[in-house]
């Protein structure tokens, strides 16, 4: 069952590489949302209420509910144009996140330790590079924002690996979260869309030398 | 005690926030510098006491660099009454600026004495976050856009962090052991798969070398820089960049006994002598005064990271360079607010003859020029040299030779920028500056600095103590 969730949360990313729309990327975190609960659910087996309670606010409440509206909320406020205009076309960052997938894939694997619980590990890493390479791929700042979810997506995976044991990490992952989610974008991201007309990166070289 | 401390900096912070008062605000303020030295005069004697449930410990590594951060709090504290006072900001903006002061030295003194690895995790985090609100004080167009790249990288940062710990505790439980304490770790690290500790490593690194200001991370130091405050940028280049060594230093003695460490001292050298190059490469055609000196503190960070890497003596040179570049460049910077206010710019080339608009900021301009270049009587020279001593007698003879080549261009270009700010007329006059500025205001500037000799060429025997208890655990 935890397979087949994790492989469709891989899939997923597959998706945003060659989603074009802004409103997808959106749908997509709230699904990945849903996913990473289930995931949870199962993994942790023996966790008392108030983690369960943490854990569904973290991941239905704020990354399937929350984060999505609010990321809508502000493509209409600052009148983002609804494309997410990459530096490469669709089919190239088809085939980078592929060997950002294959490239976990080995290093994996080449790892010796029988109790590993290996597709954890690529999924989670997959995620954390491909948010990366969203982030330098995309023009906009809302999708670096989007790029920043995806892996502290990536990262709450890692952390439920090894959290069964240590539920005190996952706590910590999910208050990092919330803290840089809520900074990020609540602060920032309306404040740039105020100063600056288009948000794009490309307004953000002033400083250099 | 310590939680005490933690409430006390809680309500002090909500009390500046709502306060509007100048004159409460002043007394808030001290209130806080008292708090500040209470907890660290009771550290010093406490030395290795368990605090606040074992979360916190003051063991010598985080109550040398506690000193250090108590007094660069009084001097930036002051520097910044007098850095609002001339800009007349509002009294909204002025209680902001302080509260978050407040956090940020909280959560730094936080940072240096936490014992486990996640509490430190999230309070650099905090760190983070205070300090972002004081880079955004001026409110323009490029305190935006600085602030919003150092939040946005220092959250990858702080998130390639937390895989590391991530990784740790992979290793760790193969061990048997839940226990993310520093003291506790090494124990269980003898027997664990390798290639755990390497990624726990790098990982933990990379993040945390945001905060120390490290190549590949350096550029949004650098750019936070450019816009912060000046008694603001004074902290930006010492106790929050001790914060990034002092997280990277307890990262690297916890696996120092296993069998990665000359792994790690090959990566550390490598991050040491790119962070030297870049800095060179744009301290030579750098215009902007507090760019120059940034990529100045860039420099000095290689310089501890190679410290590190080749061990023996450089563990000890690589803290005490941290602690005497602190002094050193809080002066420094604490300077550039007056020369501001003198030529209303940063840019070097429309500065000129500053010796006879403020000779006694020129003076201290001078001796900082001497110090940041390590010449002696400057106690830096004492950090490099032992350094460059440890590079030798660790085999890395074609390393030395190219660092001190580098530094030969970096002592030219820091020279020809800051002389022909002193000395030569400007290039573009503007003679209806007549900015008076009194040399008492540099006074704080000319202590710490002497400060700084003193403690480079004959520390008293409890500084020296200190720095050997902070390395005991390492390995010779």
């Amino acid at each position: 069952m935890i397979n087949i969730l994790l492989i469709t949360f891989l899939i997923t990313l597959f998706y945003v590489a060659i989603a074009n729309r802004l409103l997808t990327y959106i749908k997509v975190l709230a699904f990945q949302g849903v996913l990473l609960f289930v995931v949870a659910f199962i993994q942790l087996k023996e966790i008392n209420t108030i983690n369960l309670i943490l854990i569904l606010m973290e991941t239905i409440f704020f990354k399937s509910i929350a984060v999505p509206i609010f990321l809508a909320y502000i493509l209409k406020r600052n009148k983002i144009t609804r494309e997410a205009e990459p530096y490469l076309s669709n089919f190239v960052s088809l085939i980078i996140v592929t060997i950002i997938s294959v490239i976990t894939i080995l290093l994996v694997n080449s790892i010796k330790d029988t109790q590993l619980d290996k597709i954890f590990f690529v999924v989670a890493l997959s995620a954390l590079f491909t948010g990366i390479y969203f982030i330098i791929s995309r023009r906009k700042i809302i999708t670096h924002v989007m790029g920043y979810l995806i892996v502290e997506n990536g990262v709450f995976i890692l952390s439920l690996a090894v959290g069964s044991e240590m539920t005190v990490l996952v706590n910590f992952g999910i208050m990092m979260d919330i803290f840089v989610s809520v900074l990020v974008l609540g602060i920032f991201v309306n404040r740039i869309g105020d100063t600056f007309e288009a948000m794009n990166v490309d307004n953000l070289t002033n400083l250099k030398d | 005690m310590f939680q005490y401390y933690l409430v006390l900096i809680l309500i002090l912070v909500t009390g500046t926030v709502i306060n509007r008062n100048h004159n409460i605000r002043i007394l808030l303020l001290a209130l806080f510098l008292s708090v500040q030295t209470a907890i660290t005069i009771y550290a010093c004697f406490h030395i290795d006491a368990e605090e606040a449930g074992g979360y916190f410990s003051f063991d010598s590594l985080g109550v040398l660099f506690l000193i250090v951060l108590t007094i660069l709090s009084y001097t930036t504290i002051l520097h910044s009454y007098i850095y609002l006072r001339h800009r007349k900001d509002n009294s909204r903006n002025q209680s902001m600026y302080f509260a978050a002061l407040i956090a940020l030295i909280g959560a730094m003194t936080s940072v240096y004495l936490a014992s486990t690895i996640g509490i430190m995790w999230v309070l650099i985090e905090v760190t983070t976050l205070s300090v972002a609100g004081l880079i955004y004080h001026e409110r323009t167009h490029l305190s935006l856009e600085a602030t919003w790249k150092y939040v946005f990288i220092c959250s990858i940062g702080i998130t390639f962090a937390f895989v590391g710990i991530v990784f740790l505790s992979k290793a760790l439980q193969e061990a048997g052991s839940v226990n993310l304490a520093f003291n506790d770790i090494p124990n269980h690290l003898q027997n664990v798969n390798t290639f755990w500790l390497k990624l726990a490593f790098i990982f933990m690194f990379v993040g945390f070398s945001t905060k120390m200001g490290l190549f590949p991370m350096h550029t949004i130091t650098v750019d936070a820089h450019t816009v912060a405050p000046p008694p603001i940028s004074a902290f930006i280049s010492t106790t929050l960049m001790n914060v990034g060594f002092v997280a990277i230093f307890r990262t690297y003695s916890l696996m120092a006994h296993t069998s990665i460490l000359p792994w790690m001292n090959q990566i550390l050298l490598w991050c040491g002598i790119l962070s030297i190059f870049v800095s060179t490469v744009y301290i030579l055609k750098v215009d902007h005064l507090k760019r120059m000196f940034a990529y100045s503190s860039l420099e000095h960070m290689g310089l501890t990271a190679i410290g590190l890497a080749s061990g023996g003596i450089g563990y000890f040179a690589a803290i005490l360079h941290m602690v005497l570049h602190s002094f050193v460049k809080a002066s420094v910077f604490y300077q550039v607010d007056q020369v501001h206010r003198v030529f209303k710019t940063y840019i070097l080339s429309k500065t000129g003859s500053y010796f006879n608009k403020n000779t006694a900021g020129a003076l201290v301009m001078l001796l900082a020029f001497i110090s940041i270049t390590a010449m002696p009587p400057s106690g830096m020279f004492v950090s490099e040299f032992l350094i460059f001593r440890s590079l030798f007698e660790s085999h890395h003879i074609m390393a030395l030779i190219f660092i001190l080549l580098l530094l030969t261009m970096i002592i030219w270009a820091l020279g020809k920028n800051i002389f022909s700010m002193l000395f030569l007329p400007s290039v573009e006059p503007n003679d209806d500056i007549n900015v008076v500025i009194s040399p008492w205001e540099s006074a704080t500037q000319f202590i710490l600095l002497s400060f700084a000799i003193y403690l480079g060429l004959n520390p008293p025997a409890v500084f020296v103590n200190l720095i050997q208890e902070a390395i005991k655990n390492l390995p010779v």
